[in-house]
């Protein structure tokens, strides 16, 4: 019984934490279409900038923890801005309108530069910044330690997936890129900046990526190549859920954590393939994801 | 009687739209049949329900008197009813001689060999053949970006046909071709599908080309046919004139 | 079986190569055999590229080509060449045969992550596995071919003339699929695969049994480098291993059979001297350029890409 409760307790864990790292994806993906494979990169940058960081101040004891935690945020917000604005900026908005496949290509390319990049500025000697998570100690909830860095994590998770829902509903801007995301031609046919949406769009889900990478970090050990293994996790989140939505994002996150949790409570060698497992029977049932719209073709 | 191609009751509703209302057809072997309605009426939903690529929401369709609701576009294709598209639907990067090469390829068997070549003697002849008689032979080592859209109707048109199909439907043959071009571009399709022995149904906005060339008319409106028989009483029909052909006289009218 | 002007011209520059092997020194002998066996692999990306898929996951079957030859000849103590070969083909085609089913019904990007995933998936299994060595993997024993167990000097020019052999034949086979019917066929399924349907084709067929070939071939290359290199490890199911054959194939092209050859030539050169010089901006190197390919060189690209562009470009006419 304890077993299950555990499974249950690190299935919430680990969806919400794979919740925040899917929602950029997802966000991206629906409002431009592009299947950002760099994505796990932000995540990284985000998680080294707060490691860093974080492990610096504290190891000079430089001023009291809560000052810490608004450390790790700044530097995930300041992070993700500036790599967002870059590569938009930079490099994406001259590809817009070129094959999706490409797009990956590229992104892909980008993941390739960046992961070198990280090794230059961080070096490939892992950071561990455990104060974060160390500071605010255990609780017992059904008879089972947990870190209530993770419960928190938990309810970041939550807040944030309810803002970007409540967002996207309710606000005018969010109508405007539920528009874009419905039909691109139409709404700019309607006066609709799409190149500023798209510039948005891209920076917030590079943001939503360094800021899960910032509040992981305290948790794990920062080391080249977290990176891409999130990618692929999270584009099984996103896939189930269905491209483009930010429910199924959260749906899918939570089959996914929770498929997980079993398999490393029962059968660990086989994580990824219960994982993915889910995922194809998810697909073989509704191909589009739980939220997905099947676009068809028009003959 | 036997039918080449029936439908009966044939409904198709998209959540509260309906496409298609009660549709019953019957086409007999050998006829060559014009389908006439204005935008949205239901014509292109005919002819993807009727290819398998659109399955309707009731009702049967029967083809040689076998039912083929549920049968995709590859199954009904090799069972004799070929298509061709409003927009032509090629393979772009590739010369307009493979494209019709493809095509008999994939007409001789739903199996296509992993090493004899495409290009073998036989299929080139045949090839050469129809586009010779589509008058477009010069386009043959051109690749299909190059090609303009009059001559990229007739591959598309061309590619159905090289197959040996019993029955043609053809999607507006003349759309995107100039005003001008059009009467031509028919009068070759028409001919060369005569000489195939082919049972014709082709979809098609002006009634001038539609009338030179069918025995019977069928016109949509909002998803039902609203006549069916000889193309005269058809276009006398004042339903017909009042919901499909009246916009098209007024607008001669204005030109004249 | 008459051979056509490019074939003959293949097969004797193989003859040359080959020979040039007597002279040539150790290190490029090597060289030039690890290069062929990835431009094996690569040749199975090309396939499905010319059919518009592109996989970032070939590193799953060269990583199940290679383990099949280092496990046979581990645990079941085979070291006959073509028996090892030939274990890790039919190992990856059979792993094909049941991916194949779920990977044919997915394009673009769903088809590229799902490659992606599959390979990682391994890559797990294989780092969780202590019996397979984890992380190190293990060494490969040395090969016999029919009997015969080459001196520990012979073996490596042995080698390079049976690659050689093996890729040349390989080359005349490929270029023929590519010419086939059914080769034509993959490449109308880029162009536009709903007018494939709609002359009586199945494209899920077709292109399953080109991601099945893909697979034995890309096995082979694995098989090979097992046996070249002596030494197999999980990193062949890695990311940055599929993407090394992705990259090859698009500067190679997808044109022409003998293109991947040439690309993974040059790629193992350049990598040689870049490893040296720079050893972790690899990577970065690569991203680099693969944009710098995009973006200036786009003829290459344009055959793969070309279908899904006018695809979209005919509905938004339509639209």
């Amino acid at each position: 019984m304890l077993s299950v409760y555990a499974v249950l307790i690190d299935g919430a864990i680990y969806a919400s934490w794979l919740f925040l790292v899917a929602a950029g994806l997802t966000v991206i993906y629906g409002v431009m279409r592009i299947l950002n494979m760099a994505h796990g990169s932000f995540y990284a940058i985000g998680a080294y900038a707060a490691a860093s960081l974080v492990g610096w101040y504290f190891n000079n004891g430089v001023g009291p923890v809560w000052v810490g935690y608004l450390m790790m945020l700044g530097c995930a917000l300041a992070a993700g801005l500036a790599v967002g604005l870059l590569i938009e900026r930079g490099l994406l908005r001259f590809m817009y309108g070129r094959d999706e496949v490409l797009m990956v290509i590229i992104t892909y390319a980008l993941l390739l530069i960046l992961e070198d990049a990280m090794k230059m500025v961080w070096g490939v000697n892992p950071y561990f910044a455990y104060q974060p998570y160390a500071a605010m100690g255990r609780s017992v909830l059904a008879g089972l330690k947990v870190s209530n860095y993770d419960l928190m994590l938990v309810g970041v998770s939550l807040v944030i997936g309810f803002a970007l829902w409540l967002w996207l509903e309710r606000t005018h801007q969010g109508k405007v890129l539920r528009a874009v995301i419905h039909d691109r031609e139409v709404a700019q046919a309607m006066g609709v900046n799409v190149r500023r949406v798209f510039t948005l769009v891209f920076v917030l889900g590079t943001v939503l990526g360094t800021l899960a990478g910032a509040l992981t970090a305290p948790a794990i050990s920062v080391a080249p190549g977290i990176g891409v293994e999130i990618i692929v996790l999270a584009f099984a989140v996103v896939v189930i859920g269905g491209m483009g939505s930010i429910e199924g994002a959260a749906l899918g996150a939570l089959l996914v954590g929770l498929s997980r949790a079993a398999a490393v409570h029962y059968a660990p060698q086989f994580e990824l393939f219960v994982i993915y497992g889910v995922m194809a029977l998810v697909l073989a049932v509704r191909p589009q994801g739980l939220f997905g719209r099947v676009l068809a073709r028009k003959i | 009687m036997n039918y080449i191609l029936e439908t009966r009751a044939l409904y198709k509703e998209f959540g509260a739209v309906s496409a298609a209302k009660d549709v019953n057809v019957s086409i007999s072997k050998g006829e060559v049949v014009g389908v006439i309605g204005s935008n949205g009426a239901g014509k292109t939903t005919f002819i993807n329900m009727v290819t398998g690529y659109l399955k309707p929401s009731r009702g049967e369709i029967l083809f040689n008197g076998q039912s083929i609701i549920g049968r995709t576009p590859r199954a009904i294709t090799r069972a004799g009813m070929a298509r061709s598209f409003q927009v032509a639907q090629l393979f772009p990067e590739l010369t307009v001689l493979d494209n019709l090469l493809i095509a008999l390829a994939g007409a001789e068997s739903p199996f296509p060999s992993l090493l004899r070549p495409l290009r073998n003697e036989g299929r080139i002849a045949r090839a050469d053949a129809i586009l010779g008689e589509f008058s477009i032979l010069s386009w043959r080592d051109s690749k299909v970006t190059a090609v303009p859209q009059g001559v990229r109707k007739l591959i598309d048109i061309a590619m159905a046909l090289i197959g040996d199909p019993q029955m043609l439907l053809l999607d507006e043959p003349t759309s995107g071709v100039s005003a001008e071009e059009k009467t031509q571009l028919m009068d070759t399709v028409m001919q060369v599908v005569s000489r195939h022995q082919v049972t014709v149904l082709f979809v098609e906005h002006d009634m001038d080309v539609v009338r030179r060339y069918v025995s019977r008319i069928l016109a949509f409106y909002s998803g039902e046919v609203l006549a069916d028989g000889p193309p005269q009483s058809v276009l006398d029909n004042a339903r017909v004139q009042e919901l499909v052909t009246g916009g098209q006289r007024a607008h001669k009218r204005a030109k004249a | 079986m008459r051979l056509d002007k490019t074939e003959l011209m293949m097969l004797g520059v193989a003859v040359v190569l080959a020979t040039s092997g007597l002279v040539a020194p150790q290190w490029l002998v090597f060289l030039l055999t690890m290069a062929l066996a990835k431009s094996l692999v690569v040749q199975g990306v090309v396939m499905q590229m010319r059919a518009g898929l592109v996989t970032f996951g070939q590193g799953l079957y060269f990583c199940i080509g290679g383990y099949a030859v280092g496990m046979s000849g581990h645990f079941l103590t085979i070291s006959d060449l073509p028996t090892l070969l030939l274990i890790g083909v039919a190992s990856a085609v059979a792993l094909a045969m049941i991916l194949g089913l779920l990977m044919t019904r997915y394009r673009e990007i769903f088809f590229a992550m799902l490659s992606l995933a599959f390979s990682m998936i391994l890559y797990g299994m294989l780092v969780k596995s202590p019996g397979l060595g984890s992380t190190d993997g293990f060494n490969v024993i040395a090969w016999t071919l029919f009997g015969w167990s080459p001196a520990s000097g012979q073996a490596p020019l042995a080698l390079f003339v049976i690659i050689i052999a093996v890729s040349a034949v390989l080359a005349v086979l490929l270029h023929r699929y590519g010419h086939s019917s059914a080769g034509a066929m993959c490449e109308a399924i880029r162009e536009n695969e709903v007018r494939v349907e709609y002359l009586g084709q199945s494209p899920r067929w077709v292109l399953y049994m080109n991601y099945v070939a893909a697979a034995g071939v890309s096995a082979l290359g694995g098989g090979f480098m097992a046996l070249a290199a002596g030494h197999i490890d999980p990193e062949m199911a890695y990311w940055i291993t599929s993407g090394e054959f992705v990259f090859i194939a698009l500067l190679g092209g997808t044109s022409h059979v003998a293109a991947p050859i040439l690309a993974a030539i040059l790629f193992a050169v350049v990598r040689t001297y870049a490893i040296e010089l720079v050893p972790h901006s690899w990577q970065m190197i690569l991203g680099v350029t693969l944009l710098a390919i995009i973006v200036f060189l786009p003829k290459g690209l344009w055959s793969l890409l070309s279908g899904q562009a006018r695809r979209a470009k005919a509905v938004e006419a339509k639209a």
